[in-house]
């Protein structure tokens, strides 16, 4: 039984990294908000696992908020802008998508090698969402770096989100509190998000952020 | 007389993989034509193209050199040579002891590289782009395959199929993402491998971005047969690997009785007969992608199989 839990467990954080890679992958809007819901609907499945073994019924109320929030009303609120900004139907230009893959590949191995040595004292299954969480974050961060697009950009910070909430609950004993905060928060900010893509796009009639770069103050 | 009925067994499952993959070939096509609401050729069709084949004659270009003319054989035995390494109704064989599946990944490898250098031979433009696109699918599919193997070792503590397939059969393997993610790796560089629909197209010549096919397009008679027979062999060979690490059950093992041996190769059919289904499913659902999103492909192949070898070190940690 407790093998079984911990297979389980394993099985959902590990694949909650191969959804991010697919992340990565995806060039096309809405692949991307359906890959991102998938990605949610993985967190939220990991967390539920988490609360039933860990018997922490509270747990079960982040799950139902990551179920709802991040797989039904983002995707679907971040579809709805993608519409009206009317890029719906472009291909992002991703480059050189091996090497993204490449960095991807880095960036878990490292994660691994950080987070396993100096987690030595705690449990397994602790280590072992600790590490895929640290990857999972990282794998968003980069994301966000090799993306142009603004709504990719947005997407790379949620699933940051994500991960941060696979770190949390597998250690135990993070108050509801803390949970109900995050989720709010991550709504605040899709909300100031789409306000400001909406502004982007006004201004500059893309959502490519490069086109900011020119308006930066000190430029070397 | 233990080590007799062993050689038996290899010289039975040797001939099996030789009259079975013309035959698991002709079924993918059939049910393909079906799923196009396709009457279809019959599933013997195969049989009757190779021996056509054989009774044409060759003909050769003026200047083709030894290398086109040796390559067919070459290709076909170094193929044929694989498949009988992989344990396909009976694990333990006499031959697998002495060649694990690394040594299969470089007889396939080796195959193609015959392949290629025979596409390059005559100098037409087709062979050379047949070539030159094979190998490029290569240098990303073989990699990943490694990968894949390495993992699969890694879990199993060897390298050899029937280890890792009796390791598979017992208690320990556990839920595990790594073998998930092998998997789908595995599928994803047999699909590559054996020139299948998103990769390449194996039921055309007239079309430009094809691969096998253009490395082939010189040949003809008996040349043409076995090259023929190693891309079913190859096929078949592929979906035994696939059948016989992630679905090892039925396999009878070295020792057992004939009955034993009797349900081995009915489950070993049966796992063919879905698998070949499935593959047809596949085909029919999916269309070609271009050329240059093929290393895309691959190199997700790749990830998938550096993902599943890293994962394992997290949850070897126990």
């Amino acid at each position: 039984m407790d093998r079984l839990a911990l297979d389980v467990a394993h099985l959902f954080a590990g694949g909650l990294v191969l959804v991010s890679f697919m992340l990565l992958y995806q060039d096309r809007m809405f692949g991307l908000l359906n890959t991102f819901a998938l990605h949610a609907l993985v967190v939220s499945l990991s967390v539920a696992w988490q609360a039933y073994i860990q018997h922490a019924p509270h747990l079960y109320i982040t799950a139902a908020i990551a179920l709802v929030v991040k797989a039904f009303v983002i995707p679907v609120v971040l579809h709805r802008i993608i519409v009206r900004l009317g890029i719906h139907r472009t291909i992002e230009p991703v480059v050189g998508i091996g090497l993204t893959m490449l960095a991807g590949i880095g960036l878990v191995a490292l994660s691994i090698m950080v987070m396993l040595p100096i987690t030595a004292e705690a449990g397994t299954l602790a280590r072992e969402d600790l590490a895929f969480a640290l990857s999972v974050m990282l794998l968003g961060l980069l994301m966000m770096v090799s993306r142009h697009n603004a709504v990719s950009q947005v997407i790379g910070f949620m699933s940051i989100e994500n991960g941060l909430i696979l770190a949390a609950t597998g250690a135990k004993g993070m108050p509801l509190v803390v949970e109900i905060s995050v989720a709010f928060s991550i709504l605040v900010a899709l909300i100031v998000i789409g306000i400001f893509l909406f502004r982007i796009r006004e201004r500059f009639d893309t959502v490519d952020i490069h086109t900011l770069d020119q308006y930066r103050g000190e430029r070397p | 007389m233990e080590l007799i009925l062993d050689a038996l067994i290899q010289l039975g499952e040797v001939t099996l993989v030789l009259v079975l993959a013309p035959l698991l070939t002709g079924y993918v096509r059939k049910v393909k034509a079906r799923l196009l609401r396709r009457q279809g050729p019959p599933i013997v069709q195969p049989y009757r193209d190779l021996l056509r084949l054989i009774r044409k004659e060759v003909v050769l270009a003026h200047n083709a050199s030894w290398v086109f003319r040796v390559a067919p054989y070459l290709v076909f035995a170094t193929t044929w040579v694989a498949a009988a390494l992989v344990p396909t109704f009976a694990s333990g064989l006499v031959v697998s002891y002495a060649a694990d599946m690394i040594a299969i990944v470089a007889l396939l490898g080796s195959a193609r590289f015959m392949l290629a250098l025979a596409g390059l031979d005559v100098g037409t433009s087709f062979g050379g782009i047949g070539s030159s696109r094979e190998m490029m699918i290569a240098s990303l599919a073989e990699p990943a395959m490694l990968m894949v193997v390495f993992t699969l070792s890694l879990l199993a503590g060897s390298t050899q199929l029937s280890s890792i397939a009796a390791f598979m059969q017992g208690p320990d393997v556990g839920l595990r993402v790594s073998l998930a993610l092998a998997l789908i790796g595995l599928v994803m560089v047999a699909i590559a491998e054996n020139a299948r629909i998103p990769v390449d197209n194996p039921a055309t010549h007239l079309e430009l971005t094809m691969v096998h096919e253009a490395m082939i397009l010189e040949y003809s008679g008996r040349h043409l047969a076995l090259i023929e027979a190693a891309s079913f062999l190859k096929l078949l060979l592929y979906l035994s690997v696939v059948a016989c690490v992630f679905v090892p059950w039925g396999v009878a093992v070295s020792g057992q009785g004939f009955t034993a041996y009797l349900t081995g190769v009915a489950a070993y059919v049966l796992k063919l007969v879905a698998a070949g289904f499935l593959l047809a499913v596949f085909e029919t659902a999916i269309a070609k992608m271009r050329v240059f999103r093929v290393p895309e492909f691959m190199g997700a192949a790749l990830m998938l199989g550096f993902l599943a070898a890293l994962l394992l070190f997290v949850s070897r940690v126990t």
